[in-house]
Protein backbone atom coordinates (compact mmCIF):
# COMPACT_ATOMS: atom_id res chain seq x y z
CA UNK A 1 0.00 0.00 0.00
CA UNK A 2 1.15 3.59 -0.88
CA UNK A 3 -0.33 7.05 -0.78
CA UNK A 4 0.73 10.23 -1.50
CA UNK A 5 0.04 13.55 -2.47
CA UNK A 6 2.44 14.78 -5.13
CA UNK A 7 3.08 18.21 -6.99
CA UNK A 8 4.59 16.48 -10.17
CA UNK A 9 2.41 14.78 -13.28
CA UNK A 10 1.02 11.09 -11.69
CA UNK A 11 2.53 8.42 -13.84
CA UNK A 12 -0.38 5.96 -14.16
CA UNK A 13 1.96 3.28 -15.77
CA UNK A 14 4.21 3.41 -12.46
CA UNK A 15 0.98 3.14 -10.09
CA UNK A 16 -0.17 -0.24 -12.00
CA UNK A 17 3.59 -1.84 -12.09
CA UNK A 18 3.90 -1.05 -8.46
CA UNK A 19 0.34 -3.09 -7.41
CA UNK A 20 0.77 -5.84 -10.51
CA UNK A 21 1.41 -9.18 -8.81
CA UNK A 22 1.26 -12.97 -10.09
CA UNK A 23 -1.56 -14.18 -7.87
CA UNK A 24 -3.50 -11.03 -9.08
CA UNK A 25 -6.21 -11.80 -11.42
CA UNK A 26 -7.47 -7.85 -11.90
CA UNK A 27 -6.25 -4.91 -11.79
CA UNK A 28 -8.58 -1.66 -11.38
CA UNK A 29 -7.46 1.90 -12.03
CA UNK A 30 -9.66 4.57 -11.83
CA UNK A 31 -8.04 8.58 -13.21
CA UNK A 32 -9.98 11.64 -12.47
CA UNK A 33 -9.46 14.12 -14.92
CA UNK A 34 -10.10 17.74 -15.12
CA UNK A 35 -12.53 18.18 -17.45
CA UNK A 36 -13.14 21.43 -19.86
CA UNK A 37 -16.67 22.48 -17.77
CA UNK A 38 -18.49 22.57 -14.57
CA UNK A 39 -21.83 24.19 -14.09
CA UNK A 40 -22.00 25.72 -17.18
CA UNK A 41 -18.33 27.49 -17.48
CA UNK A 42 -15.67 27.00 -19.51
CA UNK A 43 -12.72 25.20 -17.18
CA UNK A 44 -8.94 26.47 -18.70
CA UNK A 45 -7.45 24.39 -16.08
CA UNK A 46 -7.82 23.58 -11.94
CA UNK A 47 -5.55 24.17 -9.50
CA UNK A 48 -5.35 21.80 -6.43
CA UNK A 49 -4.39 22.48 -2.63
CA UNK A 50 -4.26 20.46 -0.07
CA UNK A 51 -3.44 20.48 3.61
CA UNK A 52 -1.20 17.90 2.66
CA UNK A 53 -0.15 16.67 5.92
CA UNK A 54 -3.21 15.95 6.93
CA UNK A 55 -4.52 14.79 3.54
CA UNK A 56 -1.83 12.51 3.51
CA UNK A 57 -3.05 11.12 6.98
CA UNK A 58 -6.19 10.73 5.74
CA UNK A 59 -5.08 9.14 2.09
CA UNK A 60 -3.40 6.13 4.50
CA UNK A 61 -6.45 5.74 6.70
CA UNK A 62 -8.97 5.24 3.80
CA UNK A 63 -6.37 2.53 2.14
CA UNK A 64 -5.91 0.63 5.16
CA UNK A 65 -9.58 0.97 5.86
CA UNK A 66 -9.83 -0.54 2.13
CA UNK A 67 -7.53 -3.07 2.34
CA UNK A 68 -9.07 -4.17 5.45
CA UNK A 69 -12.81 -4.18 3.92
CA UNK A 70 -11.49 -5.48 0.33
CA UNK A 71 -8.90 -7.93 1.02
CA UNK A 72 -5.70 -6.77 -0.70
CA UNK A 73 -3.16 -4.80 0.45
CA UNK A 74 -1.96 -3.71 -3.37
CA UNK A 75 -3.30 -0.70 -3.28
CA UNK A 76 -2.11 2.72 -4.40
CA UNK A 77 -3.33 6.25 -4.31
CA UNK A 78 -1.80 9.19 -5.75
CA UNK A 79 -3.22 12.72 -5.79
CA UNK A 80 -2.16 16.12 -7.77
CA UNK A 81 -2.12 19.20 -5.98
CA UNK A 82 -0.75 22.52 -7.96
CA UNK A 83 -1.69 23.77 -11.90
CA UNK A 84 -3.27 20.87 -13.74
CA UNK A 85 -4.07 21.54 -17.27
CA UNK A 86 -7.38 20.08 -18.83
CA UNK A 87 -7.71 16.28 -19.24
CA UNK A 88 -4.57 15.60 -16.75
CA UNK A 89 -4.97 13.15 -14.17
CA UNK A 90 -5.68 15.24 -10.76
CA UNK A 91 -6.06 11.66 -8.89
CA UNK A 92 -5.11 7.98 -9.77
CA UNK A 93 -5.97 5.01 -7.60
CA UNK A 94 -5.07 1.67 -8.72
CA UNK A 95 -6.00 -1.89 -6.71
CA UNK A 96 -4.86 -5.23 -7.63
CA UNK A 97 -6.54 -8.34 -5.95
CA UNK A 98 -6.97 -12.27 -6.89
CA UNK A 99 -10.84 -11.30 -8.41
CA UNK A 100 -11.91 -8.29 -10.34
CA UNK A 101 -15.22 -7.63 -8.03
CA UNK A 102 -13.16 -6.34 -4.77
CA UNK A 103 -10.74 -5.19 -7.05
CA UNK A 104 -13.27 -2.89 -9.11
CA UNK A 105 -15.49 -2.15 -5.65
CA UNK A 106 -12.22 -1.46 -3.44
CA UNK A 107 -11.87 1.34 -6.58
CA UNK A 108 -14.92 2.77 -6.36
CA UNK A 109 -15.42 2.91 -2.97
CA UNK A 110 -11.92 4.41 -2.03
CA UNK A 111 -12.39 7.54 -4.88
CA UNK A 112 -16.16 7.91 -3.00
CA UNK A 113 -14.18 8.25 0.84
CA UNK A 114 -11.61 10.41 -0.74
CA UNK A 115 -13.99 13.47 -2.39
CA UNK A 116 -15.78 13.87 1.33
CA UNK A 117 -12.67 13.08 3.90
CA UNK A 118 -9.67 13.96 2.41
CA UNK A 119 -8.80 18.02 2.51
CA UNK A 120 -7.94 18.90 -1.05
CA UNK A 121 -9.76 21.66 -2.55
CA UNK A 122 -10.10 23.05 -6.49
CA UNK A 123 -9.72 26.46 -7.62
CA UNK A 124 -11.15 26.26 -10.82
CA UNK A 125 -9.20 28.90 -13.66
CA UNK A 126 -11.87 29.75 -16.14
CA UNK A 127 -11.79 30.52 -19.84
CA UNK A 128 -13.10 33.82 -18.93
CA UNK A 129 -10.21 34.98 -16.61
CA UNK A 130 -11.95 34.29 -13.37
CA UNK A 131 -11.70 31.97 -11.24
CA UNK A 132 -13.42 30.60 -8.06
CA UNK A 133 -13.14 27.69 -5.26
CA UNK A 134 -15.83 24.97 -6.33
CA UNK A 135 -17.90 23.33 -3.34
CA UNK A 136 -18.35 19.27 -2.64
CA UNK A 137 -18.65 16.82 -4.72
CA UNK A 138 -18.60 18.69 -7.82
CA UNK B 1 -2.94 30.14 25.18
CA UNK B 2 -2.56 31.21 22.04
CA UNK B 3 -3.11 29.10 19.10
CA UNK B 4 -2.22 29.88 15.42
CA UNK B 5 -5.48 28.27 13.46
CA UNK B 6 -4.61 26.93 9.67
CA UNK B 7 -7.08 28.08 6.88
CA UNK B 8 -7.78 26.96 3.60
CA UNK B 9 -8.99 27.79 0.19
CA UNK B 10 -12.29 29.78 0.67
CA UNK B 11 -11.56 30.67 4.29
CA UNK B 12 -8.11 31.72 3.55
CA UNK B 13 -9.07 34.04 1.41
CA UNK B 14 -11.88 34.99 3.17
CA UNK B 15 -9.80 36.41 6.13
CA UNK B 16 -6.96 36.92 3.67
CA UNK B 17 -4.22 34.98 5.21
CA UNK B 18 -3.69 31.27 5.96
CA UNK B 19 -3.23 31.62 9.56
CA UNK B 20 -5.22 33.49 12.00
CA UNK B 21 -3.80 33.74 15.86
CA UNK B 22 -6.78 33.50 19.03
CA UNK B 23 -6.23 34.07 22.51
CA UNK B 24 -8.57 31.59 24.70
CA UNK B 25 -8.85 30.44 28.31
CA UNK B 26 -6.94 27.59 29.16
CA UNK B 27 -9.91 25.01 28.80
CA UNK B 28 -10.74 26.04 25.18
CA UNK B 29 -12.89 23.61 23.19
CA UNK B 30 -12.38 23.25 19.42
CA UNK B 31 -16.05 25.39 19.30
CA UNK B 32 -14.45 28.16 21.22
CA UNK B 33 -11.49 28.79 18.19
CA UNK B 34 -14.58 28.68 15.41
CA UNK B 35 -16.50 31.28 18.00
CA UNK B 36 -12.69 33.27 18.29
CA UNK B 37 -12.35 32.91 14.15
CA UNK B 38 -15.49 34.84 13.59
CA UNK B 39 -15.89 37.11 15.50
CA UNK B 40 -12.09 38.57 13.94
CA UNK B 41 -12.53 40.98 11.13
CA UNK B 42 -14.24 39.26 8.40
CA UNK B 43 -14.12 35.92 10.02
CA UNK B 44 -18.23 36.31 10.03
CA UNK B 45 -17.79 34.91 6.37
CA UNK B 46 -17.39 31.47 7.89
CA UNK B 47 -20.04 29.40 8.22
CA UNK B 48 -21.07 28.86 11.94
CA UNK B 49 -20.12 25.36 11.89
CA UNK B 50 -17.23 24.56 9.99
CA UNK B 51 -15.29 21.23 10.02
CA UNK B 52 -12.47 20.92 12.46
CA UNK B 53 -9.28 19.55 12.43
CA UNK B 54 -6.77 18.87 15.47
CA UNK B 55 -3.64 17.37 14.95
CA UNK B 56 -4.91 16.26 11.54
CA UNK B 57 -7.98 14.57 12.84
CA UNK B 58 -11.22 15.82 12.53
CA UNK B 59 -12.76 17.17 15.79
CA UNK B 60 -15.71 17.25 17.71
CA UNK B 61 -16.76 20.53 18.75
CA UNK B 62 -16.14 19.59 22.27
CA UNK B 63 -12.39 18.48 21.91
CA UNK B 64 -10.53 20.15 24.91
CA UNK B 65 -7.45 21.74 23.20
CA UNK B 66 -4.12 22.07 24.22
CA UNK B 67 -1.65 25.04 23.42
CA UNK B 68 1.08 22.69 21.29
CA UNK B 69 -2.26 21.44 19.33
CA UNK B 70 -2.59 21.97 15.46
CA UNK B 71 -5.60 23.28 14.89
CA UNK B 72 -7.48 24.13 11.23
CA UNK B 73 -10.32 25.08 9.70
CA UNK B 74 -11.80 22.77 6.83
CA UNK B 75 -13.57 24.13 3.95
CA UNK B 76 -15.80 21.54 2.34
CA UNK B 77 -13.59 19.62 0.73
CA UNK B 78 -13.69 18.98 -2.86
CA UNK B 79 -10.50 16.55 -4.11
CA UNK B 80 -10.83 14.31 -7.19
Amino acid sequence: MRTAVVDRPIDVSALVAEVAAAHNGALSVFIGTVRNVNDGRAVQAIEYNAYAPMAERELGEIASEAAAQFGTTHIVIEHRTGYVALGQASVAIAVAHARRGPAMDASRWIIEQLKVRVPIWKLEHYVDGTREWTGQAS
Amino acid sequence: MNLDVLLFASYADALGAPAVRVTLPADARVADVVLAVRALSSGAALPERPLVAVNHRYARPEQLLKPTDEVALIPPVAGG
